[in-house]
């Protein structure tokens, strides 16, 4: 056909190609010897004038990451993130999953709905952030003034370190039950109509035709969706920055996790080394996520064949 | 019944944040709550955009996401033609490169990003968060996989007829691949119009804020002023509603794709 692509090839990738080396490959290079020094990010360096010299001046081997392991702190973040994850991640499942099943049904109402659930997808995580702050507002938020109304002294969310971190979990399922439900969606109208109606003239209930067809059916899709919202849930970070407090991240630092530092460390504390090094461990948990998600899929999913 | 409880639970807060962008700072302290406000008010609008600088975002982020859009668009585009038309040595390497970068998550790459655009002489420019979009690698996947669908005699036919592989390109692949260029388009412009992460590390001075960063600002500043933050809010969703009303074939498209989230 064309002869001599390979040039003309080139030129078709010469802007994506040059954005992978410039965004990509060199901050990747860069970050990972920056998390082998001590650089406080305070003095100036240069990438490209004398990078590797800076490095070598200012280098400390593995031992961010070794003290990054013997921090109390590192493994109070972790257990936070984990604490979000464990309250979010069935929450999330649960609402996305009924988000998908309603905006399934072939009516009128039903795609009135799917806009519906979608709006809190589209707004940006700080308005989102704001309005919940606003909603758990102790004294004249409406939770607790419902709360109230029924006799129940709500809790002081944000403001209380038992409540900080479930408050954070609230805002997101509201967040992301649309988006999750849209991708839970896609999979319920690829299952075979024919397997319902014959369901049907077995004289099948409801909740059998979910537990027996449903839900096996669904399970591929139901898995990408559990890693997706596991791995997207490492990366929090807007929510909390908005919502908790910017200087400590909720009372006696209860909703601190993984990016917050990482931002921290590297902006306002003037560690970058070891904010860097930091990145790079949530990298590792999300590759492993990644890894495991593989492995799963092709031992517990159920495929129709 | 759990459909109509459901969609209750995902508006209230909404509602909440339109009735308040309409109150007093005096109203929204008053107990009861009002959910319809007693004597409501464009004041916190016109603070926003008048004394806080709201215009002057609006303006950042709309040029922010649409210069994104484009330059996302266009290099996708190109790239993704190459992987799916051409043949040229390496194209599996390259494309595995391309692929394995979905592995690094954004915040391993914002600290050596900040001092790349120290270089480039960008920080605390609108360019520091566009130029990064010129390399976006779900966008040229999907794009990759639309254009393999097309079969080669669209291109073959016109090369027998002398037309270049660049006309091929824009008169024929690009045309033909429209709806899938038209989600791409929607989802960038909702990323990077509701991006946060970026922006908050390259921007310092507030002329040059994006919507999101000017909102967090304000939160910082004016802590217990509900009434101003809920206007600014709504203000901010409003061009992403609009788009939404508009294009929505096209959001839902783009979610069978991807599962890509801003």
């Amino acid at each position: 056909m064309y002869k001599k692509q390979g040039i003309r090839a080139f030129i078709f990738l010469l802007p994506s190609l040059a954005g992978l080396v410039l965004f990509n490959l060199i901050p990747i290079f860069a970050s990972l010897l920056l998390s082998l020094t001590d650089w406080s990010g305070l003095s100036r360096v240069r990438l490209f004038h004398g990078f590797f010299q800076f490095v070598g001046d200012k280098f400390v081997g593995v031992s961010n990451y070794s003290q990054l392991v013997k921090d109390p702190e590192f493994w109070a973040v972790l257990g936070h993130n984990a604490y979000f994850i464990l309250m979010y991640l069935p929450l999330v499942l649960l609402f996305s999953l009924m988000v998908a099943l309603i905006i399934q049904r072939k009516s009128r109402m039903a795609s009135v709905y799917r806009v519906l659930y979608y709006i809190p997808v589209l707004t940006s995580w700080v308005a989102g952030a704001l309005i919940w702050k606003w909603m758990l507002s102790p004294e004249y938020g409406p939770i607790n003034n419902a709360l109230s109304a029924i006799g129940i002294k709500g809790p002081l969310w944000l403001q209380s370190e038992v409540w900080a971190m479930p408050s954070i979990v609230l805002a997101s399922v509201w967040k992301d039950m649309g988006f999750y439900g849209m991708i839970l969606l896609s999979g319920l109208l690829a299952i075979n109509p024919e397997y319902y109606e014959a369901a049907d003239i077995d004289g099948a209930g409801y909740f059998q035709k979910f537990k027996s067809i449903t839900l096996p059916l669904l399970s591929p899709i139901l898995f990408y969706v559990i890693m997706l919202s596991l791995i997207n849930a490492f990366q929090l970070f807007p929510q909390i920055m908005v919502m908790t407090k910017n200087g400590d991240a909720g009372p006696n630092g209860a909703t601190m996790v993984m990016v917050e530092r990482i931002y921290k460390y590297a902006f306002k504390f003037g560690r970058m080394g070891y904010a860097a090094a930091w990145s790079w461990v949530l990298f590792v948990i999300i590759f492993g996520f990644t890894v495991l998600q593989n492995v799963l899929q092709r031992k517990w999913v159920y495929y129709e064949s | 019944m759990t459909a109509v409880l459901l969609s209750a639970v995902t508006l209230l807060p909404f509602f909440w944040m339109l009735s308040t962008s309409l109150k007093d700072y005096g109203a929204i302290m008053a107990l009861p709550i009002q959910w319809i406000p007693k004597n409501p008010t464009f004041h916190n609008f016109t603070d926003l955009f008048q004394k806080e600088g709201m215009t002057v975002s609006m303006l950042n982020s709309l040029v922010v996401s649409i210069s994104s859009v484009t330059v996302t668009i266009i290099s996708s585009a190109m790239a993704a033609f190459a992987f799916a038309k051409l043949e040229f040595r390496g194209k599996e390497v390259i494309f595995l490169v391309y692929l394995a970068t979905m592995m690094i998550p954004s915040q391993v790459l914002f600290i050596p990003l900040y001092l790349l655009m120290g270089e480039l002489k960008l920080v605390d420019s609108l360019g520091a968060l566009v130029l990064p979009s010129v390399f976006k690698v779900f966008a040229v996947f999907m794009l990759r996989q639309r254009m393999m669908t097309i079969p080669n005699v669209y291109l073959e036919a016109p090369a027998i007829d002398g037309a270049g592989v660049f006309t091929v390109f824009l008169r024929i692949i690009c045309p033909m691949c429209k709806s899938s260029l038209a989600t791409l388009a929607v989802i960038c412009f909702m990323d990077s119009w509701n991006d946060y992460l970026l922006p908050l590390v390259m921007l310092t001075t507030k002329t040059k804020f994006t919507l999101p960063i000017i909102l967090s600002s304000l939160n910082g500043q004016y802590k217990s002023e509900y009434n101003l933050l809920m206007a600014g809010a709504l203000v901010s969703m409003l061009p992403i509603l609009l788009i939404y009303a508009l294009a929505q074939k096209y959001f839902a498209a783009g979610l069978q794709v991807g599962g890509v989230k801003g």
